[in-house]
């Protein structure tokens, strides 16, 4: 489904990643794992299409198409969704009309008409149960005055509404709590298909109790320098990342 | 000859007119010798640094049409609130149109300021009243010298005005260049509630230079929201002065929503002489091409545990360019006083500019004063977050521009209005989103 080849990206010059390869099939959970500023945030802004980062070398491809040049909001419309490590919050305009106008622009560029109102109200109050989420909330001002764990789990809910093919989750695990998380989880497994693709960025294991991964890549330095199973993640909750560096210099 | 020398000329004409008996006539003339000292205002006045008004009084204008123009009135509808219904005090090429007004005496007025001017039941009130909170700038005692016609509206004691009233002054393109002045005056008294939409439309391309002046006074715990719509032409213009004087316990708001014109300038002064009064001054303004608005404010706090809230929000595209020079002036008996202003724009175009000047004068001790005023583009996070969702560039940034101004679109009491500035204000955007705010 997606194949990033050899992807290089820099900011003002300053060089963040540095020749990403990686292939996610679908029906696929992949996780990624890296310490801090190691261009995990990055590498997601880069697939979903941010302008500020230059591409200065490589190919992103998605179900056998190039989407290397084309807008965030192309990308979106076939399929890419990224959940925020950071949501930006946007006074004046609610959850669900936000979500509503993010649906019925998608469905524009394919041709269609708008979402029935009816339809619509449906899969919100559908949506918002799965995640357990209060609708009174949906009609507050998007993430304005939310706690951290609150816009984490409204991200989720604009990926459940929004059903993408690739969905990338970065730093979805911090601001929750425990229960919080395992209902996150539990909201993402239910979305998950032999049709859609799952990568998880996280710092900590914990999350990969609840969305099982099928690989696990190290990224350190803009590269992915180990890959692995799922046992790879605890052994990097173990040891650290300090051990692959050394086995890098070796 | 320039407008100046024409206007003093054709004064003596103008008072031919009217009857020497008026009280309004010694008025007129001091009115007629602050303008003729003062004349218009130039840039080398600090309040006028920004605003220069010398390409508008350039051209030769017909300072007196004549005004028999009838509109039907479904050609000027768009105009009005719909779905409301409203009181109506209108005017072409500054005259009183009786076919499009709806006015009444029903236990509150709300009729044209020449009747109140000739009634001698209404002599009173005018003495008490008329000119008596505009101050003494040039412009404004222009306009006092050739008060002839706009809408007085009057509540008494304890009465509210049951629907909205518009007062709408259209300008036909009859006059290829057509100066009109129009005045108000508008009396809450004591626990009277009124709301009031004033607008200036001009029906074609043809160039019109107004000079509006009006006068609020709102006695004790009255209630006062007039909402200004400028939305006008390219090559209209408008100088709109605003005197409001306000009375003990009563709360005020002006509201100004600036989408079009060519130069327009808001002079909006209140001044508060009882205690525990409010004053709200909202604005709005999104402009581009070449277009000005400056918006000049002063709120004046003389009495004690008094309140002000300012906040004006800008959205700048193209060579546009904007002005807030918002000034709080704070006398030493004004204590407790909480004055609160803000003033946030955001330049859409690396042409466009504005140049933002608040300034507090404060002389007591016991006060809360804040001001904050933020000038930038649109923030390329936010963007990239809606465009990641699927929303495109372009309506992502009318959605950021709706989310910009929203707290002043939430405090417009009259749904219909709400309604009618979301829609202008997506016009303006030209994108049309599927909800209101
Ligand atoms: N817009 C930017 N401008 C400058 N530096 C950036 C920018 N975005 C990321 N970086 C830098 O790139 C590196 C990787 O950042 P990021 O992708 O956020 O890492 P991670 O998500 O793995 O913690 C960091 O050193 C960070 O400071
Ligand atoms: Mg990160």
């Amino acid at each position: 489904m997606l194949q990033i080849k050899n992807v290089h990206a820099s900011v003002e010059d300053k060089v963040i990643l540095n020749g990403i390869n990686l292939e996610v099939k679908a029906g696929e959970v992949h996780a990624i794992m890296g310490p801090n500023g190691a261009g995990k945030s990055t590498l997601a802004s880069v697939i979903s299409g941010k302008e500020e980062y230059e591409m200065t070398d490589g190919e992103i491809i998605l179900d056998n198409e190039d989407i290397t040049e084309l807008d965030p909001e192309e990308r979106a419309h076939k399929g890419v969704f990224m959940s925020f490590q950071y949501p930006i919050s946007i006074p004046g305009v609610s959850t669900t009309n936000f979500i509503k106008t993010a649906i019925n622009e998608t469905r524009k560029s394919k041709g269609l008409e708008d979402m029935p109102a009816s339809e619509m109200l449906k899969m919100i109050k559908e949506k918002a149960e799965l995640l357990d989420i209060d609708r009174k909330f949906l009609s507050r001002s998007l993430n304005e005055g939310f706690s951290g764990g609150e816009k984490k789990r409204n991200e989720i809910f604009q990926m459940a509404m929004l059903e993408p093919k690739l969905a990338i989750l970065d730093e979805t695990d911090s601001g929750l709590d425990i229960d919080a998380l395992k209902i996150v989880a539990n909201g993402v497994n239910k979305l998950k298909s032999n049709d859609n693709a799952v990568v998880v960025i996280t710092h900590y294991q914990r999350l990969l109790d609840y969305i099982v991964p099928d690989f696990v890549h190290v990224l350190m330095d803009g590269k992915i320098v180990k890959s692995g199973t799922k046992e790879l993640a605890y052994e990097l909750e173990e040891k650290g990342y300090d051990w692959i560096k050394e086995e890098l210099v070796k | 000859m320039d407008l100046k020398d024409k206007l003093l000329t054709s004064h003596i004409a103008f008072e031919d007119n009217l009857k020497a008996d008026s009280p309004l006539y010694d008025l007129r003339s001091n009115a007629l010798k602050v303008f003729e000292e003062k004349g218009f205002p130039s840039k080398k006045e600090e309040n006028w640094k920004y605003t220069s008004l010398n390409s508008l009084l350039k051209k030769d204008y017909c300072i007196s049409p004549k005004g028999d123009t009838d509109i039907e009135f479904k050609n000027v509808k768009q105009y009005f609130l719909h779905n409301v219904d409203t009181y109506k005090v209108v005017f072409i090429d500054g005259v009183y149109s009786s076919y499009l007004s709806e006015t009444t005496h029903d236990g509150i007025d709300v009729c044209l300021l020449s009747s109140a001017f000739d009634k001698s039941k209404y002599r009173p009130v005018i003495e008490s009243y008329f000119n008596k909170a505009a101050k003494k700038e040039g412009l404004t005692q222009l306009n006092t010298a050739f008060t002839k016609e706009g809408a007085f509206i009057h509540i008494p004691k304890n009465k509210e005005a049951d629907k909205p009233i518009e007062i709408i002054y259209f300008s036909t393109g009859n006059e290829a260049t057509l100066f009109v002045q129009p005045r108000n005056l508008i009396i809450a008294d004591e626990n009277a509630h009124v709301q009031i939409i004033e607008r200036h439309q001009s029906l074609s391309s043809n160039a019109v230079l107004t000079n509006a002046v009006t006068e609020i006074f709102a006695d004790k715990r009255a209630m006062v929201d007039y909402y200004k719509i400028q939305n006008d032409t390219p090559e209209a213009s408008l100088v709109d002065s605003t005197y409001i004087k306000q009375e003990r316990e009563s709360i005020c708001s002006v509201h100004t929503f600036s989408f079009g014109g060519k130069i327009t300038r808001n002079n909006l002064q209140f001044t508060q002489e009882g205690e525990y009064c409010d004053s709200i001054l909202n604005g709005v303004t999104i402009i581009g091409d070449k277009q000005h608005v400056d918006h000049n404010t002063l709120v004046h706090h003389i009495a004690e545990n008094c309140e002000s809230h300012q906040d004006y929000k800008g959205i700048f595209d193209d060579s546009s360019t904007g002005v807030f020079n918002g000034k709080v002036y704070v006398e030493k008996e004004a204590q407790k006083l909480d004055a609160f202003q803000q003033n946030n724009n955001i330049l859409i175009s690396d042409k466009a500019t504005i140049n933002a000047k608040p300034q507090l004068e404060i002389f007591a001790d016991d006060v809360k004063c804040s001001h904050g005023c933020t000038i930038g583009q649109m923030d390329s996070d936010a963007l990239f977050y809606m465009r990641s969702r699927g929303i495109g560039e372009k309506e992502a940034k009318a959605l950021l521009m709706y989310a910009f101004a929203n707290n002043v679109l939430e405090s417009v009491k009259i749904p219909e209005l709400k309604s009618r500035i979301n829609k202008l204000i997506a016009e303006k955007i030209g994108v049309s989103l599927g909800f209101e705010l």
